[in-house]
């Protein structure tokens, strides 16, 4: 049965079913409906769940990590400086290869000050070590939520489950929540094979020197490549579960046959799909809907890619001093190809603004004819409101 | 019974504790006083425990990878969170419904300055972890820089004395009176130099609900210019100076002190230390500190009334007479 519920609501439903033992966090919009869903499923006793409302992001973090090593499955959840001020322990939680699982509810970067969607925040955890996984509806948040915890516990690898602040986060949409049995079904009982118990006492988080450092880096960059399988396997089994797929790594939508793609991150995909389909006139775009960005899946990225005259690589962050974040890359991946398609690197929606359906148009007519790669352009930024001097 | 002499093995071995969560080996300096405070913790604490430990000394001088000195099972993480690691592995046994107790292991860098907030926001959810706190003072680890834990007047990397300077311009934090502040069920403070009495307090704070905290005084040859050899009499000298009080707090009030028999001058305590000898030349600003030190130690007898009233087993002079295999200790 189809809920209307808003985003957070149902991925706190979708946490609780999973079960875990701890939840740690801080509130930081757009990520507070979450936690407090979950707070609430706890105070009224339907989640038996230790949530522990920690004095910052740092110790969010750091509780969940105790509570991995000690025997429990755990959930943290955050955005923005939130993610910034835990950055250290997110990359400690990666480099230890502890499961967990976390939501990042994107949204800008300070400063200056801004609270509304905006990828800028999991994209600087993007070398951490974390797997990354984008949904573009709140659909897709919820089977990936219960998909994350497999993938980590399986992979131990923490999986940050990254939904955009608001447009998805504060949205009702019409959307099924998995039963119980369902998720008891797909998840098994939390296990960490190197979690600590005095029964077998293990020193985790030693000083590792430079006669093994490199090893373990190439273990967790190894570790990471493989989660792509696992990624996969998830997602089948869960749709064999629910009936319901998120796409693996990456999802082809849209004009299969069409000659210029489409490259998203989010939710963001909805808007251009509907623009696509509410104009006939309009060019036809094969969309590439980007999942897993950590791992990067750059051999199923090639496949998708096969074809295509032109790829509009479209983000919602920036690297200021270089442009795109994705689009490089993407770019990186494709030279492999033998006929590789132009990659064109378009930053919109920086921090909230809103993503209307003239975005398709605008950027389909930027490129196409286009004989060289356009240069990398904030495609929605009114130059007019700026001084000369900052065109 | 067939009595062998004290120096045998087997005898030595029989009158072990029966756990050393710290074992031998591990690669600090001689005469560290982190060291012997750990492996007193440990060996009081016993080995139903799970350690948490902040970046430091002590986690890098345990577990040079592939080695480790620990028989617990032990964790560090980050130098700031060792507070949040303990409060979720704590949040963790309880939901399991296990009586696994969990110990918070910090220098005073991890517990006065970068790891702080962790501890306070750990102490006002009221975890059920032992938090102790190795204070030598200053950041060892990297080489002597100043924390908020050193005291006035010290010498350190980042508080050299020069021209314009007579050593660290700031008072040692009064970490104690916060940890007071936070109305937690138990706080104290020990001495590697009392060892039966920092033992006492472990067990104590273990048999303890909800958060309990030991700060244990612990000297560092290499960061405050001492011979190895002298750690136990330049710790001892601390707490007979009054410079470190040994006191004991419940919910934030004063409910013990070890007291001092004979308070000795703070001089006699500086002077085994080259992190002071800026304070021992003909000059006017080095006598004003000398002073100024002597005036703390006595503003600490005053406060927390550690003036003894004549020879007890429990004070300065009769608290280091551990038996252990019927020799004193000290």
């Amino acid at each position: 049965m189809a809920l209307a519920l808003e985003g957070s609501q149902a991925l706190a439903r979708t946490v609780a079913l999973c079960r875990p033992q701890v939840v740690a966090a801080y509130p930081i919009t757009p990520q507070t409906h979450i936690v407090e869903g979950i707070a609430k499923l706890v105070a009224d006793g339907k989640l038996a769940c230790e949530m522990v409302s920690v004095e910052s992001e740092h110790s969010a973090a750091s509780v969940a990590l105790g509570a991995a090593v000690a025997g429990s499955r755990a959930y943290t959840a955050s955005a923005s400086q939130g993610i910034l001020l835990m950055a250290e322990v997110l990359y400690d939680i990666a480099g230890l290869r502890i499961p967990l699982v976390m939501t990042c509810a994107n949204r800008a970067l300070s400063g200056p000050l801004n609270i509304w969607n905006d990828q800028q925040d999991s994209m600087s955890m993007r070398d951490s070590g974390w797997i990354q996984l984008y949904c573009a509806t709140n659909q897709e948040a919820v089977d990936t939520t219960v998909q994350a915890f497999r993938i980590a516990e399986r992979c131990e690898l923490p999986v940050m489950v990254c939904v955009d602040g608001f447009t998805l986060t504060h949205t009702l949409e019409p959307l099924e929540l998995p039963t119980a049995e369902q998720v008891d079904g797909f998840l098994p009982t939390y296990s960490f094979r190197h979690g600590l118990d005095p029964s077998d006492p293990r020193s985790l988080g030693t000083l590792v020197g430079p006669e093994h450092f490199t090893e373990v880096r190439h273990a967790h960059h190894q570790a990471l490549m493989q989660a792509q399988a696992e990624i996969e396997q998830a997602d089948a089994d869960w749709a064999a579960v629910v009936g319901r797929h998120c796409g693996g790594l990456l999802e082809v939508r849209g004009d299969p046959d069409a000659r210029l793609g489409i490259l998203t991150l989010g939710s963001v995909l909805g808007t251009l799909e509907d623009a696509m389909d509410a104009d006939p006139e309009l060019p036809r775009a094969r969309f590439i809907k980007l999942r897993s960005y950590r791992p990067f899946p750059a051999e199923a990225l090639r496949k998708a890619c096969e074809g295509l005259d032109h790829l509009i690589v479209l983000e919602r962050a920036l690297s200021p001093g270089s442009g795109g974040i994705v689009g490089p890359e993407v770019l990186t991946a494709l030279v492999e190809m033998a006929e590789p398609p132009r990659v064109h690197n378009y930053a919109a929606g920086l921090g909230g603004r809103d993503l209307a359906l003239d975005l398709y148009a605008k950027l389909t007519q930027a490129v196409l004819g286009a004989e060289r790669p356009r240069e990398f352009a904030i495609i929605d930024a009114d130059l007019e409101m700026l001084p000369e001097s900052d065109r | 019974m067939n009595e062998q002499p004290l120096h045998h093995l087997d005898t030595l071995r029989a009158r072990q504790p029966r756990f050393r969560g710290l074992e031998s080996g591990h690669r600090a300096c001689q005469g560290c006083g982190e060291a012997l405070a750990a492996r007193l913790t440990t060996e009081a604490a016993g080995p139903d425990v799970i350690v948490a430990n902040a970046t430091g000394c002590l986690e890098v001088f345990t577990t040079p990878w592939p080695q480790s000195a620990w028989r617990l099972p032990w964790i560090h993480s980050v130098f700031g969170n060792v507070a949040a690691v303990a409060a979720g592995m704590e949040a963790a046994l309880k939901q399991q419904g296990r009586a696994t107790q969990v110990l918070a292991f910090a220098g005073d860098g991890g517990t006065f300055d970068i790891g702080f907030q962790a501890l306070s926001g750990m102490m006002e959810r009221g975890h059920d972890v032992l938090f102790v706190c190795f204070d030598n003072e200053a950041y060892m680890n990297t080489g002597v820089q100043r924390s908020g834990s050193t005291p006035h007047a010290a010498m350190t990397t980042t508080s050299p004395p020069g021209e314009l300077r007579m050593g660290k311009r700031h008072m040692k934090k009064d970490i104690l009176s916060i940890i007071a502040a936070h109305h937690i069920p138990y706080a104290a403070t020990a001495s590697v130099a009392y060892p039966s009495d920092l033992r006492k307090k472990v067990r104590r704070a273990m048999d303890t609900e909800g958060a309990s905290f030991l700060q244990i005084h612990s000297p560092c040859p290499l960061g405050w210019g001492h011979d190895g050899a002298k750690t136990i009499e330049v710790a001892r000298l601390a707490v007979q100076t009054g410079l470190f009080p040994i006191i004991e707090m419940e919910r934030g009030e004063l409910i013990g002190t070890l007291p001092i028999r004979e308070p000795r001058p703070v001089s006699d305590y500086l002077k085994l230390q080259n992190r002071f000898r800026h304070l021992f030349a003909s000059d006017y600003r080095a006598r004003k500190e000398l002073e100024h030190l002597q005036a703390i130690a006595n503003r600490n007898i005053e406060r927390f009334e550690l003036r003894g009233v004549g020879p007890e087993s429990y004070d300065t002079e009769g608290a280091d007479t551990v038996h252990r295999g019927g020799d004193r200790w000290a």
